[in-house]
């Protein structure tokens, strides 16, 4: 039988059903209800709808994640504006942290990270961001 | 309604309507360019987009990255899909039948942006009459161009934008052959002698020239052609952390120079002045041999037997540059 959309309230529902098990013409929403003005909201504040890939995760496709250190970050926004993932978090003009569900891993943050050293690097997947941090490089002197 | 983007900081306040978890592969150049077409600006937006990676890879059944109105049309008529859209748009208003919504932020003078996406293939190729048509009749929307210099989508066969050199799958370099044999079409000066208002070339990695041109393009009124630079990982096969070093090395070297053209045209069709600024000038213009080898799409050329390939590539960069500054020079 062919399911209407509205039916549908669950994520794992949509995985499981083939697109030829839609209603021919069915759309697929971004939002959950209708969202008059976008570029107003947030993402956290949006009523995304299952069928919006944010609400979906590519991180398992990372073998390497990029660490966030706070003490030398100058908050001057390289790594947001060259994310092709929007997974970058900054909010008020400042770097908050990495959307680990959004971050394929590709390191271009940490390649255009201004400082010394990096507040951006890569470290490996199964590592906890504690232990990164606390093996952190100190400063390099310029040759 | 023109967005004040004063520097970076300020930029970063900007609510992205392109979501993450699409499948592009990671560092793709097409997603950091769409991100600051779409964030150039805060008005409701309209999407239609060719087929090529960015359209396949952002709507895999049954997600959509896109919290803009979106359409997704064929592989050759992006122009047209946005050309249809514009002019419905212009009927509606016209006749008081916009959504409510819609006509709100209107008239708080917020007009929505039409904006068109495409691959070099479905632009420099099977797009163009489509293109060419729109433009000709002068309809009101911005047409960028994601110019990877190949058709990344179906395995990366040559296009009419792959330049000299590159190896693809349908021009592969080997023993009788250095790649492709034609240097790329100069698809700037085509859609600027359409007599579009406004054209202009840009490169993701200059974040800053590309929102203003793009905030440029928004405000006139008449078809938009933006040529962007999009470094592709998968083809190019560079690293995906290099993206935006590479993409630094093709504007440092004038292969890929940030420039626009701005016509006068009236509704006949008659050019009264062309006018070409060149928006960034290399503080040392590196050779382009050092753009050359960050891709490995062009090893093969640093073979002895290529080597002249290489010279021929720097002497076209610089008669192109040349030629570049001479029209800015003569303001025409
Ligand atoms: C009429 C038609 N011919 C061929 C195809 C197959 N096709 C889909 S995407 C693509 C390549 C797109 O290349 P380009 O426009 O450069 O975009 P890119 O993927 O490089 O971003 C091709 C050949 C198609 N979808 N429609
Ligand atoms: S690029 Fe580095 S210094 Fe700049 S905001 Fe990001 S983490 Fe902070
Ligand atoms: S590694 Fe790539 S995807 Fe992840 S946060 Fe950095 S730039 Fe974005
Ligand atoms: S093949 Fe190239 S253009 Fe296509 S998604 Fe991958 S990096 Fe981007
Ligand atoms: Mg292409």
């Amino acid at each position: 039988m062919a399911k209407d959309l509205k039916e549908i309230k669950d994520i794992e529902e949509i995985k499981e059903l083939g697109w030829d098990e839609l209603l021919p013409g069915a759309a697929l929403f971004s939002f959950r209800e209708p969202v008059e003005d976008v570029a107003e909201i947030p993402m956290e504040e949006r009523p995304y709808a299952p069928t919006n890939s944010h609400e979906w995760q590519v991180g398992d496709w990372r073998v390497e994640k990029p660490v966030y250190n706070r003490d030398y970050c100058i908050d001057c926004q390289f790594c947001w504006v060259f994310c092709p993932d929007m997974s970058i978090l900054s909010r008020d003009k400042k770097m908050i942290g990495v959307v680990y569900e959004h971050c394929k891993g590709c390191g271009i943050c940490v390649e255009v990270c201004p400082t010394n050293p990096k507040s951006l690097l890569m470290f490996p997947e199964h590592m906890d961001n504690q232990e990164a941090l606390a093996m952190w490089p100190k400063k390099e002197e310029k040759k | 309604m023109v967005k004040k983007i004063k520097n970076l900081k300020e930029f970063s306040l900007s609510n992205d309507r392109f979501e993450g978890a699409n499948l592009m592969c990671p560092g793709c150049a097409h997603n950091i360019i769409v991100r600051e077409v779409l964030n150039a600006t805060d008005d409701p937006i309209i999407v239609a987009t060719a087929t090529g990676c960015l359209e396949v890879c952002t709507a895999v059944y049954p997600k959509t990255s896109w919290d803009v109105s979106w359409l997704h049309i064929g592989f050759e008529n992006a122009a047209v899909a946005a050309a249809t859209i514009s002019a419905a748009y212009e009927v509606m208003k016209k006749k008081g039948k916009l959504p409510p919504a819609t006509q709100k932020m209107v008239d708080e003078g917020r007009e929505p942006k039409i904006v068109a996406f495409a691959g070099d293939g479905g632009t420099y190729d099977i797009g163009f009459q489509s293109l060419s048509g729109a433009f000709e009749r002068g309809h009101n929307f911005m047409y960028v161009c994601l110019d990877n210099e190949v058709y990344a989508n179906t395995g990366g066969q040559r296009s009419s934008s792959t330049p000299i050199g590159a190896s693809t799958t349908t021009s592969p370099a080997g023993s009788v052959s250095y790649g492709e044999k034609m240097m790329k079409k100069s698809m700037v000066e085509i859609m600027a002698d359409h007599g579009a208002p406004y054209v202009a070339q840009v490169s993701p990695s200059k974040w800053k020239d590309l929102v203003k041109k793009v905030q440029k393009g928004f405000e006139v009124n008449g078809p938009v052609y933006i040529n962007a630079q999009s470094a592709c990982t998968t083809e190019w096969k560079h690293a995906p952390e290099d993206t935006i070093e590479v993409s630094d090395l093709g504007v440092d070297s004038c292969v890929w120079p940030l420039y626009e053209i701005i016509n006068e045209r009236d509704e006949h069709g008659i050019i009264y002045s062309t006018k070409l600024n060149i928006t960034y000038r290399p503080k040392k213009k590196i050779p382009v041999e050092e753009y050359l080898a960050a891709q490995p799409r062009f090893r093969h050329l640093f073979k002895p037997e290529n080597r002249h390939i290489i010279d021929l590539w720097q002497k076209a960069v610089d008669a192109r540059w040349e030629y570049l500054q001479k029209r800015e020079e003569a303001g025409v």
